[in-house]
């Protein structure tokens, strides 16, 4: 048999080109453009200066606020984490016949779109929403409390839209198991907690992974929750590249502003794989 | 209920397992000698699975109640039965080394390290696999996979080693192989063993007793001998090895054989499986290998035995013995298989049966 090298490029062609053409090509504008000045008339002049970056660092604000998407996405990680993994393991041990339709519930946020799923909240948690409604009327509060346009609403926002993704990445990584391991853990001693801490959470970890880093790389770059559901302070990252785009059109700034959560980004998914990632623990796995 | 003396060592009572609608095990009762390896042998579906998993606490019974050396077990959780379990797929941790697999159980009965280390050393050289213990499970290959979860079920000391179709996952020569060594280990060690199959050979090969099982119901136990050439129905004879039926009715009694005929006049002789009385409608069982061929022209007569006559309408050769297929003159075809002396007969030799009245055995319906 003789073996053709290009055949399996053929095969990747299509996808390789729409890839170089609509992401990579459009990254390299962005890094180029974030070396040009922008002239005080508003005209963007090409130019080879390290002007927008200075301006990010310049003083605490710009940073802080990269921070603070840092912590608003661990946090949104750590929650969904857990919220995420009790529907997923329940997804792997239940026999029920109504499985395949609890599963489409997890699904089902996404046909509708996110932009609606998102400000559903505001009749939810606003002044005069689901909540602060019921808590009236039951006489606990005697006016509206602020649940809306602060860290907690965005957090929650981000939240629906994240917790599918981790449940479907740990659920998958679930489904793989044998579930003759666990058999096999509790006929050597095992109680059930043993047998989930020995067997099925480790070997769920995969999943677990990347579901981390998938929900940690979506809220960072995320800008709708905190534009709908936060307050002045909440801007996260995406927000202010946003605002530098589309309110001042400062092309130049805002291209420096995402290149350097890009290359953030692109370091931390690096060290994440490199020591906890998925290529990192199918290793230690198969230790091959 | 435990105060009748109680001989077995693992005993089920009267149990029964549905799933919903479905009975997997009907109202079963099965007593298991100490020391002993047991085969519960029967087709996909015929609830010897459950049995084992009821056993091993893996499953409920819906009623009845199971007994390890008269004890009551039915309350007792999986992880303080102390019984081995063998998987199908092996089921080793793919994420621990070899040396953790098999010490796993003896982690959760608090052995020391040191023990613990001797005792794996131990294990792994009864499965005459010395040396791997820092290996992981994807570094082996099947068959080892399988012999570290043997040590890993026989280092804990199990009361009761239950092993669920363990060789099905291997191949062929490896299967024969790990057939022979875990009858071997089973001998040395004298760990009362339950072992499920559907293969014949396997069970008809280790086991001290078989139970041949359908539809959750027991068709007969015996031993290997017992349930191959004292079948008890129809289901058992056709499930173990290649036998023929012959619908018979009974003539007359003839100094322990019965003398029975056959569609197209002809009658013979054959061995009664219970009482009959003339008259009665039955069935002769005939395996394939007690049948011998011979040319018609060489046909000479011994009083003693039955005959057929017929021809070959189809053969298969499978080395050391040939499979024939041999049409009566009433349109019958019995499947007889001979070793090859000399050369093997042709499609469309005509040949003789011959066959002891002894290996006709002759059941009710």
């Amino acid at each position: 048999m003789k073996e053709k090298p290009w055949k399996p490029w053929l095969l990747l062609s299509p996808s390789l080109t729409a890839v170089f053409l609509l992401l990579v090509v459009p990254v390299c504008f962005v890094v180029v453009y974030s070396f040009w000045l922008r002239a005080p008339s508003g005209q963007d002049i090409p130019a080879f200066q390290m002007g927008n970056y200075a301006k990010f660092f310049a003083d605490f604000f710009y940073p802080s606020i990269l921070l603070d998407t840092l912590r608003v996405a661990l946090e949104t990680v750590i929650l969904c984490l857990i919220m995420g993994y009790v529907p997923a393991y329940f997804f792997y041990r239940t026999e029920s016949r109504l499985k395949p339709y609890l599963m489409l519930l997890v699904m089902l946020p996404f046909w509708i779109s996110f932009i609606i799923r998102t400000l559903s909240w505001i009749n939810i948690l606003g002044d005069s929403g689901l909540i602060n409604h019921l808590l009236m009327e039951a006489g606990f509060i005697s006016s509206p409390i602020g649940l809306l346009y602060n860290e907690g609403a965005v957090i929650m926002g981000l939240l629906q839209y994240l917790l599918p993704f981790m449940i479907l990445n740990i659920y998958v990584s679930l489904d793989g198991i044998d579930k003759s391991l666990t058999e096999a853990a509790k006929s050597l001693g095992c109680t059930e907690w043993q047998a989930f801490r020995e067997v099925t959470l480790p070997l769920s970890l995969p999943g677990v992974s990347a579901g981390c880093l998938l929900v940690f790389v979506l809220t960072c770059g995320t800008y709708l929750p905190p534009m709908i559901l936060g307050g002045p302070g909440n801007d996260m990252i995406a927000n202010l590249i946003f605002k530098r785009v589309i309110g001042t059109l400062d092309w130049p700034f805002g291209s420096a502003i995402s290149t350097i959560l890009l290359t953030l980004l692109v370091i931390i998914v690096y060290t994440y794989n490199r020591y906890m990632g998925i290529n990192q623990i199918f290793k230690t796995l198969s230790k091959g | 209920m435990a105060q009748d003396k109680n001989p077995a060592f693992v005993r089920f009572k009267n149990i029964e397992k549905r799933f919903g609608k479905v009975t997997a095990v009907a109202q079963m009762d099965l007593d298991i000698p100490e020391g002993a390896l047991v085969t519960l042998l029967g087709p996909s579906g015929c609830g010897k699975t459950t049995l084992l998993r009821m056993l091993a606490g893996l499953e409920t019974p819906t009623s009845g109640d199971i007994y390890i050396k008269d004890k009551r077990i039915n309350d007792t959780p999986v992880h303080r039965r102390n019984l081995g379990m063998i998987f199908q797929n092996y089921a080793l941790f793919p994420h621990k080394t070899i040396f953790d697999n098999v010490a796993f159980g003896l982690k959760y009965r608090g052995f020391s390290r040191d023990e613990m280390t001797t005792r794996v050393e131990k294990a792994l050289e009864t499965v005459r696999l010395p040396g791997v213990a820092d290996r992981m499970p994807s570094q082996l290959s099947g068959g080892q996979q399988q012999r570290i979860a043997l040590a890993r079920a026989i280092v804990i000391e199990p009361d009761v080693l239950l092993m669920d179709e363990p060789l099905s996952a291997l191949d062929e020569n490896l299967r024969e192989d790990m057939r022979r060594e875990i009858d071997n280990l089973q001998q040395v060690l004298g760990v009362t063993t339950i072992f499920v199959t559907h293969d014949q050979r396997e069970a008809l090969s280790m086991s001290d007793k078989v139970v041949v099982m359908k539809d959750g119901i027991v068709q007969q136990e015996g031993d290997p001998e017992e349930v191959y050439n004292n079948s008890a129905n129809h289901f058992v004879a056709d499930f173990l090895g290649h036998s023929n039926f012959i619908d018979a009715r009974v003539e007359a009694k003839e100094n322990g054989y019965l003398t029975v005929s056959l569609a197209g006049g002809s009658s013979v002789r054959v061995n009664p499986a219970g009482p009959f009385a003339p008259g009665d409608r039955a069935e002769i069982v005939i395996r394939a290998q007690k049948m011998t061929l011979g040319f018609r022209e060489d046909l000479s007569r011994e009083p003693e035995m039955n005959y057929f006559t017929g021809k070959i309408v189809d053969r298969s050769y499978m080395g050391g013995e040939v499979s024939y297929f041999v049409e009566l003159p009433t349109g019958k075809v019995l499947h007889v298989i001979n070793f090859v002396k000399r050369s093997p007969y042709r499609r469309g030799d005509e040949v003789f049966i011959q066959v002891d009245p002894y290996h006709c055995r002759l059941l009710g319906d």
